[in-house]
């Protein structure tokens, strides 16, 4: 069919289309970020492929919880539990597998089954009493974190549980969960995992009908439910997204390192939450992509492993973190106004 | 007071509805056949939203019978109602303005290809749809990923319209959908209501804007403070009397009082200025004065917005 034009609508120019892409200040940060480091800390070795592969590492992890926190966000949620949930599934594992002797994959299950139950009741608790999630998750996240500490010390007098390498299984969870790849430099496999999520995600934000509740139940929960969303649904699933991906972090972690700590994922949930807000999901719900929260994670990963490769105290990553965000946020704002009025 | 053999698509009889000790509604009956406009008047708080809730399966009458299509119907959910073609346009749109059109459309019941857990959400389907159903209406937009937040309301407005029809309502209620528009607007969304009947559907049009009403309306039913002054059709009542039956005849009373006492105002503003004028010509002629009289001065001053303006030097 012939397209429809009217006399009322300029031209678009494609520049400006390609602009207004909710991912584009994260990938114009990346850029700048890689820039910056390579003129800073290019003849430590920032540019070679140990460089990448550091930073990259790092990026991966946060990945795997920046995405599904992104389309929770979208999803107009915020989970401030996927800290604590680290924290305590990985535990599981480790208290199972190296203490009791399970096999590390029956851990693994109940440490997953225990992820959704985490998900359903941040769920449930946050579409139940209408709460704001922020709070409600703050609230299940100290739980989280002190109950985890309690019952390790109890069960092992430990904060820290190691032997995970002895438990039945490990030689093929660590071939699935923290090998290396790469013939000479070699690349942590946990970079797969995470390329993975964010295809998995962009398909199902853009590809399929609960993609379209995120944007949906995210914009205008009210509106969404008046025509048939199933609004509480989609919350407890991304709720339980977020849980599941912060178990998987959990595993490979776990995996990689042989051991748990109680500690591990404390303040990776804000973390998350920047590299989504980087990547250009909207604080209010409803904007946002997986390849945003992608790249808000890559830019993130390379100035805390860059910093160490310009030879700075690598307590001022924070600094640069917050000066990032406050320019990707201020950024976003603008590509998004450009957005509402591109194609008037 | 349809003309043909079939039951009314919607028929409300005696139906009431409180809510605690409150009388939201008191035997109200009214009825929609396909293809007419009922349009359903009344002031704020006249009840309007309340019967439009039971209509649409917001709400339960506590009294009386609702039916559609000649049967007993007990809507416990807007899903209900909407499944056998009640589709109810809301003030609030039920629209996503960052969201694009064609994902606003199909929104709740998008299009699928593929099977099972590979069920993908048909986006090309769904923007040709969304292209012919809003050409079909009138509207032209170059780009279905257009955030809805880029229209203007009455564009809104139509494609929350063409959205109902396309999902096979068979009866379409709107929310004073003319409510936050402006007039050349407000006629755009009055064509898709004519449109949309005749294409068979029963419409029920709320509003508190005869002037809006009138001109589309087969039928008139007006509420007031919870109750019903009765259905009319247009050949029984003319667009005064539909104005005046709206604002409540006391109302309307108490209003003409009060204009009157306005005019009387008036009259003695102008009595007062011509016996000062009076005054002072009369004074004038016997010596010739420098200063105008205290009393004129008193007058003009009181009065001063409703004299003509006076050029530089104090003359009119």
């Amino acid at each position: 069919m012939s397209v429809i034009t009217s006399e009322r609508m300029l031209r678009v120019n494609p520049l400006r289309r390609l602009l207004v892409r909710p991912e584009i200040g994260a990938v114009a940060g990346s850029i700048a970020v890689w820039i910056f480091f390579a003129i800073v800390a290019g003849s430590s070795g920032f540019v070679s492929s140990r460089g990448a592969s550091s930073y990259l590492s790092v990026s991966a992890e946060l990945a795997i919880l920046a995405v599904p926190v992104a389309l929770l966000m979208i999803g107009g949620e915020f989970d401030l539990s996927v800290g604590s949930t680290v924290g305590a599934t990985g535990m599981i594992i480790a208290i199972l597998s190296a203490q009791f002797g399970w096999n590390i994959w029956a851990s693994f299950v109940a440490a997953l089954i225990f992820a959704v139950l985490i998900g359903i009741m941040n769920g449930y608790l946050v579409m139940r009493t209408r709460l704001p999630s922020f709070i409600v998750t703050l609230g299940t996240a100290y739980i989280l974190f002190g109950v985890t500490s309690g019952v390790t010390s109890l069960v092992t007098g430990l904060t820290v549980v190691n032997g995970l390498d002895q438990a039945p299984g490990y030689s093929s969870a660590h071939a699935i969960f923290a090998t290396a790849l790469g013939g000479g430099q070699q690349f942590p496999i946990e970079i797969i995992w995470a390329l993975a999520l964010v295809a998995l995600a962009t398909w199902l934000l853009l590809g399929t009908s609960f993609g379209n509740w995120i944007f949906g139940v995210g914009g205008d929960a009210n509106a969404a439910r008046n025509i048939g969303v199933p609004v509480t649904r989609v919350k407890i699933l991304l709720f339980i997204g977020t849980a599941v991906c912060a178990c998987l972090l959990a595993i490979i972690q776990d995996v990689t390192f042989t051991n748990a700590d109680v500690l591990r994922g404390q303040g990776s949930e804000f973390y998350a939450i920047v590299a989504a807000v980087v990547g250009g999901v909207l604080l209010t719900g409803g904007y946002g992509s997986a390849i945003g929260a992608m790249f808000g994670a890559l830019a993130f990963g390379m100035v805390e492993e860059g910093i160490v490769f310009a030879g700075v105290n690598a307590e001022w990553y924070k600094a640069v973190i917050g000066i990032i965000l406050l320019l990707a946020v201020l950024l976003n704002s603008y590509v998004r106004k450009l957005a509402m009025e591109a194609r008037r | 007071m349809s003309t043909t053999n079939t039951a009314p698509l919607i028929d409300v009889q005696n139906v009431s509805k409180y809510f605690g000790s409150v009388i939201a509604l008191k035997d109200i009956s009214m009825s929609v056949n396909a293809g007419e406009v009922m349009c359903l008047l009344g002031d704020n708080g006249a009840g309007k939203s309340t019967l439009i809730k039971i209509l649409s399966g917001v709400h339960q009458p506590s009294e009386g019978r609702y039916l559609f299509d000649g049967k007993e119907a007990h809507f416990s959910s807007p899903r209900d109602a909407l499944s056998v073609g009640i589709a109810t346009v809301y003030q609030d749109l039920a629209m996503i303005p960052l969201m694009g059109i064609s994902r606003n459309f199909f929104l709740g019941s998008e299009p699928t290809k593929g099977w099972g857990p590979f069920s993908r959400f048909n986006v090309k389907f769904a923007d040709q749809v969304t292209r012919e159903e809003l050409a079909k209406m009138g509207i032209q937009v170059r780009e279905m990923t257009q955030p809805v937040g880029t229209l203007s309301g009455g564009e809104r407005q139509s494609v929350a319209i063409a959205r109902a029809v396309y999902f096979g309502a068979k009866v379409l209620i709107l929310d004073e959908p003319t409510a936050a528009l402006g007039v050349k607007e407000a006629g755009v969304v009055l064509r898709y209501i004519a449109q949309a009947r005749a294409r068979g559907l029963g419409v029920i049009f709320i509003t508190h804007n005869p002037h809006h009403a009138y001109p589309i309306g087969d039928y008139f039913t007006i509420l007031n403070r919870g109750s019903s002054y009765g259905t009319f059709a247009k050949s029984e009542i003319s667009r005064e009397e539909l104005t005046a039956m709206m604002a409540g005849g006391e109302a309307l009373e108490e209003l003409s009082h009060e204009l009157a006492e306005f005019a009387l105002t008036d009259e003695k503003a102008r009595a007062a200025l011509a016996e000062a004028a009076r005054e002072f010509e009369a004074e004038a002629q016997g010596l010739h004065v420098e200063q105008l009289p205290s009393k004129f001065l008193e007058a003009e001053h009181q009065y001063a917005d409703q004299l003509p303006p006076t050029d530089g030097e104090g003359k009119r």
